[in-house]
């Protein structure tokens, strides 16, 4: 179980309900571990900041991961969580591990735009 | 001084201690900013079960930092995380903060609560090759190395701890420690050595990562001849320990040759106005108790030398 506040997928049709719902969506994909945290509590951080994005995680030892875990973009990836972008439901990028906050708005920035008050 | 960017006290960190700082400060009715460069909850939101900490039976680090960060929100604590500090100054009778985005407090008083954080080897393509090979968390990227030969790196508790943890996954485990010998204690030292899928590589320490897409190879030097030797492994696991976040203050503050903050028992440091506390202070036990109890005497040492500050100004003025 994921003790994070953000929105939590629990099954493969929640995903694809809340991809078909939401054109800029991440999905955090980990545990309760030092390399996921960090992630989970930059992404809380900046859900008031980046309200056209979806901010999400997903258990990684859910069945459901498998939604994520399946995908191309993830193949070689070793470390968790796997942070999945999707823009209209598509996969434009997709890290590895644990990233610091600039890595993570430098890749929102990119691929969905800079929010309109920043 | 009247300024929205101007605080009674600046906290720097949200560990326990930062977090229990900001909860008394703000309930004192003290303008109070929490300034983070990390997660908030600092090493406890780490921790997957606490099960001694009084009056709470078994809860996660992670809730635990949220309910501690709710308290605090909810008193009128200002929080900012994820931030990285660019300046400080301490001196004087107002201290200030610059972030690296611009923005700048000031404060009465400032609380240091940085903790600490896992130390990386910072060689060349670490960063590169990290969640593709190199990993610092055994028990949430061990299984993608089944069947595979790993490096542990590191000579302390955790290295050997996770190092046979490892064993359940790798087929062959090789430490590489800088030292001729091991910090851990013996019963974890003597459960490595024997463990038959663990070599050792000693005296020794990793200076590069090689790779395509993911990693593939190490440089590894040892210490005592210098020669250089690369290494084929699919992964490496660093475990060198955690230190103080104590760079921006570096200098600025007294401290101790482990770089820990000198504090007097009011949790005071050497420069007025300016206290410590949590796990970057010099102090022997480190658990979420002792540095909820330092960030409780700090924020009241700190209110009350705002309030002596506050006071003696008033009195300044001409009636």
């Amino acid at each position: 179980m994921l003790y994070t506040n953000l929105k939590h997928i629990e099954s493969a049709a929640e995903h694809a309900k809340i991809l078909g719902e939401n054109g800029n969506v991440m999905v955090i994909c980990g545990r309760m571990g030092p390399m996921c945290i960090p992630v989970y509590g930059i992404a809380e951080d900046l859900e008031d900041e980046y309200k056209h994005v979806k901010f999400c995680d997903l258990e990684f030892d859910n069945p459901a991961s498998s939604v994520i875990r399946s995908l191309p973009e993830v193949r070689g990836f070793m470390g968790i969580p796997f942070t999945i972008y999707y823009k209209n439901g598509k996969v434009v990028k997709a890290t590895s591990s644990i990233q610091s906050r600039p890595q993570v708005t430098t890749i929102l920035d990119q691929v969905f735009g800079v929010p309109v008050n920043a | 001084m009247e300024s929205k960017n101007h605080f009674d006290t600046i906290v720097i960190g949200a560990g326990p201690a930062g977090l229990t700082a900001g909860i008394y400060l703000s309930r004192a009715r003290l303008k109070t900013l929490i300034l983070n460069e990390g997660t908030v909850g600092g090493q406890m939101v780490l921790t997957h079960e606490i099960a001694n900490y009084p009056g709470v039976e078994s809860i996660s680090g992670y809730q635990l930092a949220n309910i501690m960060k709710k308290q605090a929100k909810n008193f009128g604590c200002n929080i900012i995380a994820n931030i990285v500090i660019e300046n400080i100054e301490i001196e004087g009778e107002v201290k200030s903060v610059t972030l690296s985005d611009g923005r700048s407090f000031t404060a009465e008083s400032v609380i240091l609560t940085p903790g600490g954080r896992s130390r990386t080897l910072g060689m060349p393509g670490e960063d590169i090759f990290k969640g593709k090979g190199i990993s610092y968390c055994a028990t949430c990227d061990g299984d993608f190395f089944t069947d595979k030969e790993i490096v542990v790196v590191g000579g302390g508790n955790s290295a050997l701890e996770e190092a046979v943890s490892l064993t359940k996954y790798a087929s062959k485990v090789t430490i590489v420690h800088q030292f001729d010998h091991f910090q851990a204690f013996e019963f974890a030292i003597e459960e490595a050595r024997n463990h038959p899928k663990i070599n050792f590589i000693m005296e020794s320490t990793i200076t590069s990562f090689y790779g395509s897409e993911n990693l593939g190879s190490v440089d590894i030097k040892n210490l005592k001849t210098g020669l250089t030797t690369n290494f084929k492994t699919d992964g490496v696991f660093i475990f060198i320990g955690y230190i103080p976040n104590i760079e921006f203050i570096s200098g600025l503050i007294e401290m101790n040759k482990w770089g820990e903050i000198l504090v007097k028992p009011d949790m005071s440091t050497n420069i007025e106005g300016v206290y410590a506390a949590g796990d970057s202070i010099a102090k022997r036990y480190r658990q979420v108790t002792t540095a909820v109890a330092d960030g409780t005497v700090a924020a009241l040492a700190a209110s009350n030398f705002v309030h002596e500050i506050k006071t003696k100004r008033k009195n300044l003025i001409p009636a």
